[in-house]
């Protein structure tokens, strides 16, 4: 679904509400107040329906009756950054620099470098900014000093900028304060509600791989010496198939979401306990280990949890307070283990079936 | 909520600092601290790597190694050559989403 939002005169976005002149030029001003379209985006972006799309046009808006005193905020072009930042300003005058970020959040778009230097100076005098406003003040979120070096910007504008709080929120409470922060305004948080939120983008792109491991599963227990057997597929492959989902659900959810309870700093680790119990109770829920092989066995509790380990691994991506270096350090233990892991199930199963075919 | 101990690259150099303050500023996880006049740093195995302190300090008094923390960047560096990017495509505070 395609829903750039083009900035045209006519049929400008609801959230576009008349303009305010200024020496250089007219500058849209919008509405603080979330439409229903707004509201709907915001859940959309956040399930990943269309994010990438999600976008408004980089430049200079007005809040309010912004003057040529009014602070400057600046924020990145990914339309829910912009909308968190328009809503945080309501009943205040005062103007929004938007950054092309290429529809990418403060942070990430940091961390690449978009939201950086060299494109803060370039909107700067885009907007001819020095003409809009009398002073030389510019306040930017804090997460956005990742990608933006603060004297760098002075030397290159004239303009001093000042990080804010992390969260647009906060912005009210900032400037009351003359521009400064609490302690906790300026740290980051990662909240259950934030874990859970960020939930179905690591379940989604590990249930686009699921359909591969189900046909191999199928294949592997349906494969006999006659040929494929449908009947001995579904029987064999089932458990394996409740728990690969099991294992996704382990990985993906109950660790991200229960992240500081599970014991262990290690996301591997983590990853690997939560994998451990979900295969048990799920192995229990099944009738428990009675009937199976123990090569069977050996094989669930080995691959299962280690799956588990590996999807809660990729987190990391998405915490708030993972580094390179600790995500490398538990890469360098943790690959090796996966593929050992894997090819050892691997090999139990095929013993299984040997034996089944009564080769061994 | 910490990460693994004993693993961030961040240096800190003291004599060099002036205590203009911004690692303060732009710390997102209260890594450093003012303490006479001087930043301090309080709590390294914090530290996540972002690199806003190190750009951010005129004075070169940090210095860390930077790159995205992210597994499935890394994996993919490993496997198909490259520098680990993350495939950001913005969710509300972080990042590879
Ligand atoms: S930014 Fe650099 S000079 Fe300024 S207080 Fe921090 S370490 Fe010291
Ligand atoms: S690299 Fe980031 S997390 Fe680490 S001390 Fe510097 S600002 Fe804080």
């Amino acid at each position: 679904m395609q829903t750039t939002v083009k900035f045209v005169k006519k049929g400008a976005p609801r959230w576009v509400s008349g303009a305010i002149k200024t020496p250089a030029g007219a500058v849209s001003r919008v509405s603080s107040d979330w439409s229903r379209t707004d509201m709907l985006g915001m859940i959309k972006s956040r399930i990943g329906a269309y994010r990438m799309h999600y976008t408004v046009p980089p430049g200079l808006y007005a809040v309010g009756e912004a003057t040529r005193d009014s602070d400057v905020f600046v924020t990145a072009n990914y339309k829910l950054s912009f909308d968190i930042v328009r809503r945080a300003l309501k009943g205040m005058d005062a103007w929004v620099l938007v950054l092309d970020t290429q529809s990418i959040n403060v942070w990430c778009a940091a961390g690449k470098g978009t939201f950086g230097t060299d494109e803060l100076v370039r909107q700067i005098s885009v907007a001819r900014l020095s003409e809009v406003v009398g002073h030389r003040r510019i306040i930017l979120p804090q997460l956005g000093a990742v990608g933006v070096s603060a004297a760098r910007v002075n030397k290159e504008t004239g303009f001093r900028v000042s990080f804010g709080p992390v969260e647009a929120r906060d912005i009210p409470a900032y400037v009351a304060a003359g521009y400064k922060k609490t302690k906790e305004m300026s740290l980051v948080k990662f909240s259950m509600l934030d874990r859970l939120v960020l939930t179905p983008m690591e379940i989604n792109p590990i249930m686009k791989k699921y359909p591969w491991f189900a046909g191999a599963v199928l294949l592997l227990f349906g494969l006999a010496p006659t040929g494929i057997l449908f009947q001995q597929a579904w029987q064999g492959g089932l458990p394996f198939l409740a728990l690969g989902l099991a294992a996704v659900f382990a990985g993906a959810f109950v660790t991200p979401v229960l992240l500081p309870f599970v014991p262990f700093r290690s996301f591997a680790m983590k990853g690997w306990i939560t994998g451990m119990l979900i295969t048990f109770l799920t192995m229990q829920a099944m009738g428990g280990a009675t009937g199976q092989s123990a090569l069977l066995l050996a094989a669930i509790y080995l691959f299962f949890p280690a799956l588990s380990s590996y999807i809660a691994l990729q987190f990391t991506g998405s915490t708030t307070y993972t580094g390179m270096s600790g995500v490398n350090k538990e890469l360098k233990i943790g690959i090796p283990l996966y593929i050992i892991t894997t090819v050892v199930s691997l090999l139990l199963v095929v013993l299984f079936k040997l034996r089944e075919w009564e080769v061994l | 909520m910490k990460y693994l101990a004993n693993v961030s690259t961040l240096q800190f150099f003291s004599d060099k600092c002036t205590g203009c303050g911004r690692c303060v500023e732009v710390c997102p996880h209260g890594v450093f601290e003012m303490r006479d006049k001087r930043a301090n740093l309080i709590d390294r195995d914090r530290c996540m790597e972002c690199g806003a302190c190190a750009k951010n300090c005129e004075f070169n008094a940090i210095t860390v190694n930077t790159g995205v923390g992210c597994a499935a960047a890394i994996i993919n560096s490993l496997i198909y050559g490259g520098a680990p990017s993350c495939d950001c495509s913005g969710t509300g505070s972080s990042c590879c989403g």
